[in-house]
């Protein structure tokens, strides 16, 4: 038995193409539902172990924050955030550069300031290693 | 030896839906050889045999054979009961209805393809349904929502053509419904 690939064709109706790119359409809605996980929306930054901003990643910002060596300046941009200059000796967390995903932290140990992003729920509660 | 005095007259519509039955649980029991990369991901085609009995002999006969393979084929694949069994069976309930419905669209523009892609996602969201209220009661289960859709279109696109070609090339129906 040979299949024709006209034999198959006919099995399709004009609804039938509609239905199935209503079922396409679906699958692309659920994908961007449901896979937005890993998205930041928010910057959170502390210092001395309290929030003292919490800023939006929908336009560009930057805050200013005070620490026990001067001051740290964290700057955000659309979707993603970085700390832009500190005081610290060593600059790991300026080193960085830009964070983009949810959970994504910087910290700036000798200021005792930190950079995190939030997605709208939580990847983990705690981590360690 | 008495003679049984209880009598099951056997119509020809049992006898019909035994045999596409057994068709639909072969093919489900050929099916459970087919490694598969997810669970819940399958062709189920099984389906097939209800979308042609669906066409051919309407809704009550396809819900028939439909549960009898849920029921038969977990049996015999020795799933009766366990997690598999319930998700199969919630999934063919929620089809059965959206066929229900589906099969009052009409003829000349929704065929086989449509019914099978619409039954695909009832299937489906019965089994994401159950996996949620049960199984995994967390959130996780709907990130493999946009997984199952994609499955539930190419795998239902593909059992209805076969259902439809299926229905093209077999002998008119001969005997009266009855």
């Amino acid at each position: 038995m040979k299949l024709a690939w006209h034999e198959w064709r006919a099995g399709f109706r004009p609804g039938d193409i509609l239905v199935i790119g209503g079922g396409l359409a679906a699958c692309v809605f659920f994908a961007l539902t449901f896979w937005q996980g890993g998205v930041a929306r928010w910057a959170e930054v502390r210092a001395g172990g309290k929030v003292v901003a919490r800023l939006s990643l929908d336009r560009p910002a930057s805050v200013d924050v005070d620490g026990p060596l001067g001051q740290t300046r964290v700057q955000v941009e659309p979707g993603r955030a970085r700390v832009l200059s500190d005081p610290g000796p060593r600059q790991y967390c300026v080193l960085q550069g830009w964070l983009s995903r949810a959970g994504a932290v910087a910290i700036c140990a000798p200021n005792e300031v930190s950079l995190r992003l939030l997605g709208d729920s939580s990847a983990y509660d705690t981590l360690n290693y | 030896m008495t003679r049984s005095t209880t009598e099951l007259p056997v119509t020809n519509a049992d006898v019909r839906i035994a045999r596409y039955a057994a068709a639909a649980i072969a093919l489900s029991v050929a099916e459970a050889a087919i490694p598969l990369p997810l669970p819940g991901v399958k062709p189920g085609l099984g389906n097939i045999i209800t979308l042609v009995v669906l066409a051919r002999w309407g809704w009550r006969e396809a819900a028939w054979v439909a549960l009898l393979r849920v029921f038969a084929a977990s049996l015999v694949l020795g799933q009766f009961l366990a997690p598999g069994f319930f998700l199969s069976l919630s999934g063919a309930l929620i089809s059965l209805g959206v066929l229900a419905l589906a099969q009052h669209l009409p003829k000349r523009w929704f065929g086989p393809v449509s019914h099978s892609v619409l039954a695909a996602f009832g299937h489906f969201s019965g089994q994401i349904l159950i996996a949620r209220l049960w199984l995994v009661p967390h959130d996780g289960i709907f990130y493999l929502v946009p997984v199952f859709a994609l499955a539930a279109v190419v795998f239902g696109t593909v059992n209805g053509l076969v259902a439809d070609y299926l229905l093209r090339h077999s002998p008119p129906r001969a005997t009266p419904s009855d």
